[in-house]
């Protein structure tokens, strides 16, 4: 099996992300959608690794990982809040600032 | 040349009482006038001591200098904080101490009703000082720091009453005009020592004979410019008479004795440069002239007689200046002239501030009148100040004046008799209207009103002025008895060098002449004024009108300096408005026209922030891509 297709499914899925992202209203989702984005990165690090030779790729995804746990405990404790505050999940209510 | 260790002392003093009495506040005010006072005796009897002194070394051992401590020293250029006190400088120094301690006892009563005496004895202090250091320095450098010293004590003494906006601004005008004068001397400065290397009057001594004569011009019309402005010298002369607006004491002392004429010690300290270059001494015989004839003419003309007695010192400077201008020979005359006046012109001064203490601080002579019979000491004091000045034997003021007349004619040729005609002329003119200053003064019937209780004055008052009028009999006498001062002066100024020259007329005879004139003057100005005074100035004709307006000097300025001066400032001003601000105020524009624009995509939307970032990293790596390919 080529191992190009792990790439371009990497780029695949970072696309649904991205497209998700922008498009969907709905906070929990929008937020699924960018993990689904740093996954998407994870892979093309592994993808990468193993065409390299090397565990570079790896240990960075590992990093990722991390950072996505960190960013999972911040973000659903913003939409939490912000579910509290605004009785809504929607992403499009939070433009308090803007008023 | 000696060296001495209590020179410094001539400065310390003054300028520790004065910043003494400055910072002390309202605890000295009790006995702050009497410590100054007893600062500026002792510093007169310190002058004193260095004079006997002096008198007691001989030959070259006469000149006494100090060095106080090393001031400059950058590459080559070193310059040292030190004093020269020679024969020249002792004469000011006595002078300055001297008058200044007469006019500071004169002061304790005149300025006894004022609120601010305290600080007024500070500033009198300060100014001895400045003074001081402007005759003892040793270089022009050091002259240059007691130059503007003396300028900023005449300032602070113009404006003492600086609640009244008008001599607040008299103030300004004499510190204006001092500095263009002063630009003069610092350019001189500069000029000196990119030629001679050296600032020091020994070091531009012996450097002035191989300097290029372009330089040694230039160099000499600086420091005339510098004495233009110090001296109230044409064309600076304008604020002369409005610094009357000062206390009297301080018109007598600063505007009268000595700090006007700084200017006249300055072309005589720097005469090695002025012997050197015969345009530079022409220009001085011009200026000379033109203001002892100026001054004299505005003089006839003023009814406030401060204003009258300052046009008089402008005059008298300016034959001090003119015989600064006419050679070595002239020298000693101008400095002659310059002592004799600093006692009958001070004298003078002190008999007007006693009229003025007596008449509610009344200044217009029209409004005088009689004041001899109910002042009689300074009538008599102010008569003798009078009969020296015009140049009446044996007071002081012929034996100064005719010198100057006399050499002045045997300049030789056109110009002596041009130079002489002109002396002439203001010796005539000076009896003029010092004539008619004493007949409206203490002649006549009376024109005062009942408000006035005229009186003579408290003996703290009237007897420096006995004393200085002692010295307006006396000085001239003493000083020319057997050629006393030239001889005194002679190794500065060194007048043997150039001697010579045929005389025009015997001196008998130019002493008849200037006799003449003056016995003319005096008897047109009793005929004129001797009876039928009006209180309110006649409207006079042209020329009188054009007198009294010190023959348009502040008119010239005003349209000549002071409108295009203004234009080009407004022209500035609105250059600054359109161009510099407007290239400021364009750019502000632009950026907010285009945040205005930008500001629409700050929406709020969360979704669509994302969609900007994802176009803006797909955009990136398509550049990326783009420029690697």
């Amino acid at each position: 099996m080529d191992i190009s297709n792990y790439i371009y499914l990497s780029a695949i899925l970072f696309t649904i992300g991205a497209i998700g992202v922008v498009v969907r209203r709905n906070a929990i989702v929008v937020f699924m959608c960018v993990e689904l984005m740093l996954n998407a990165a994870n892979l093309a690090f592994v993808t990468f690794s193993r065409i390299n030779g090397n565990i570079d790729g790896q240990i960075a995804s590992f990093f990722t990982m991390v950072v996505a746990a960190c960013e999972v405990v911040v973000g659903l404790a913003i939409i939490v809040t912000m579910y509290r505050s605004c009785r809504s999940a929607s992403v499009d209510d939070a433009s308090l600032l803007k008023r | 040349m000696t060296t001495r260790n209590d020179l410094v002392y001539l400065i310390a003093l003054p300028l520790f009482s004065s910043a003494f009495l400055l910072l002390l506040g309202k605890v000295a005010n009790k006995w702050g006038h009497l410590f100054a006072t007893l600062v500026s005796a002792s510093t007169f009897g310190i002058g004193l001591y260095e004079f006997v002194a002096m008198r007691s070394r001989a030959g070259d051992a006469r000149a006494a200098t100090q060095k106080i401590f090393e001031w400059i020293s950058v590459g080559t250029f070193k310059v040292d904080a030190s004093l020269l006190l020679d024969q020249l400088s002792i004469c000011f120094v006595l002078l300055i101490t001297g008058v200044g301690t007469l006019i500071h006892i004169y002061s304790i009563a005149y300025m006894s009703h004022d609120k601010d005496r305290r600080r007024f004895f500070a500033y009198l202090n300060l100014f001895i000082a400045a003074m001081l250091l402007l005759v003892l320095g040793d270089s022009y450098l050091n002259l240059y720091v007691g130059w503007e010293g003396v300028g900023l004590a005449s300032y602070l003494l113009i404006g003492f009453w600086n609640e009244r906006p008008a001599y607040a601004t008299a103030a300004k005008k004499a510190f204006v005009a001092n500095r263009v004068g002063d630009i003069g001397l610092s350019l001189a400065i500069m000029i000196a020592f990119t030629q001679f290397g050296s600032v020091t009057f020994a070091g531009v001594k012996a450097g002035a004979p191989h300097a290029s004569p372009a330089a040694l011009t230039a160099i000499g019309a600086m420091i005339l410019l510098a004495a233009a402005g110090k001296s109230a010298q044409f064309p600076l002369q304008s604020w002369l008479g409005d610094a009357m607006a000062g206390p009297t004491p301080v018109s007598a002392l600063i505007h009268a004795a000595t700090m006007v004429t700084a200017g006249v010690y300055l072309i005589t300290r720097s005469n090695f440069i002025f012997d050197a270059s015969s345009t530079a001494r022409l220009l001085v015989v011009i200026v000379g002239a033109i203001t002892l004839l100026f001054g004299a003419i505005v003089g006839t003309a003023k009814d406030d007689i401060k204003k009258a007695l300052a046009a008089s010192t402008m005059s008298q400077i300016g034959y001090m200046i003119l015989a600064t201008g006419l050679g070595p020979i002239g020298y000693a005359f101008a400095i002659m002239h310059l002592l004799t006046h600093g006692f009958f012109k001070a004298s003078m001064f002190l008999g007007a501030g006693s009229v003025m203490h007596g008449m509610n601080d009344e200044v217009n002579m029209r409004r005088y009148g009689g004041l001899g019979k109910v002042m009689p000491i300074t009538a008599i004091t102010f008569g003798l100040g009078y009969l020296a000045i015009i140049g009446v034997p044996p007071f002081a003021g012929f034996y100064s004046k005719d010198k100057i007349i006399e050499t002045a004619f045997n300049a030789g040729g056109t110009r002596g008799l041009v130079l002489g005609g002109a002396a002439l002329l203001g010796a005539a003119i000076t009896a003029f209207y010092m004539t008619r200053v004493v007949v409206l003064t203490f002649s006549g019937k009376k024109r005062w009103d009942d408000q006035a209780h005229p009186h003579e004055s408290p003996s703290l008052m009237w007897i420096p002025m006995v004393l200085l009028s002692v010295g307006s009999v006396a000085s001239g006498y003493l000083l020319s008895k057997g050629s006393a001062l030239v001889h005194w002066l002679a190794p500065v100024v060194n007048p043997t060098s150039a001697e010579g020259g045929k005389e025009l007329m015997r001196p008998i005879v130019v002493s008849e002449l200037a006799l003449g004139v003056v016995i003319l003057g005096v008897f047109t100005a009793i005929v004129k004024y001797g009876k039928n005074v009006p209180v309110e100035a006649p409207h006079g004709s042209v020329l009188t009108r054009f007198a009294r307006r010190d023959l348009g000097q502040d008119d010239f300025n005003h349209r000549v300096l002071v409108l295009p001066g203004q234009a080009i400032t407004k022209g500035l001003v609105a250059m600054d408005f359109s161009f510099i601000d407007g290239v400021v105020r364009a750019v502000g524009w632009v950026l907010s026209y285009f945040s205005q624009s930008l500001k629409k995509v700050q929406n709020g939307y969360v979704r669509s922030y994302a969609l900007l970032m994802t176009a803006g990293a797909i955009a990136l790596l398509a550049t990326i891509w783009l420029v690697t390919l």
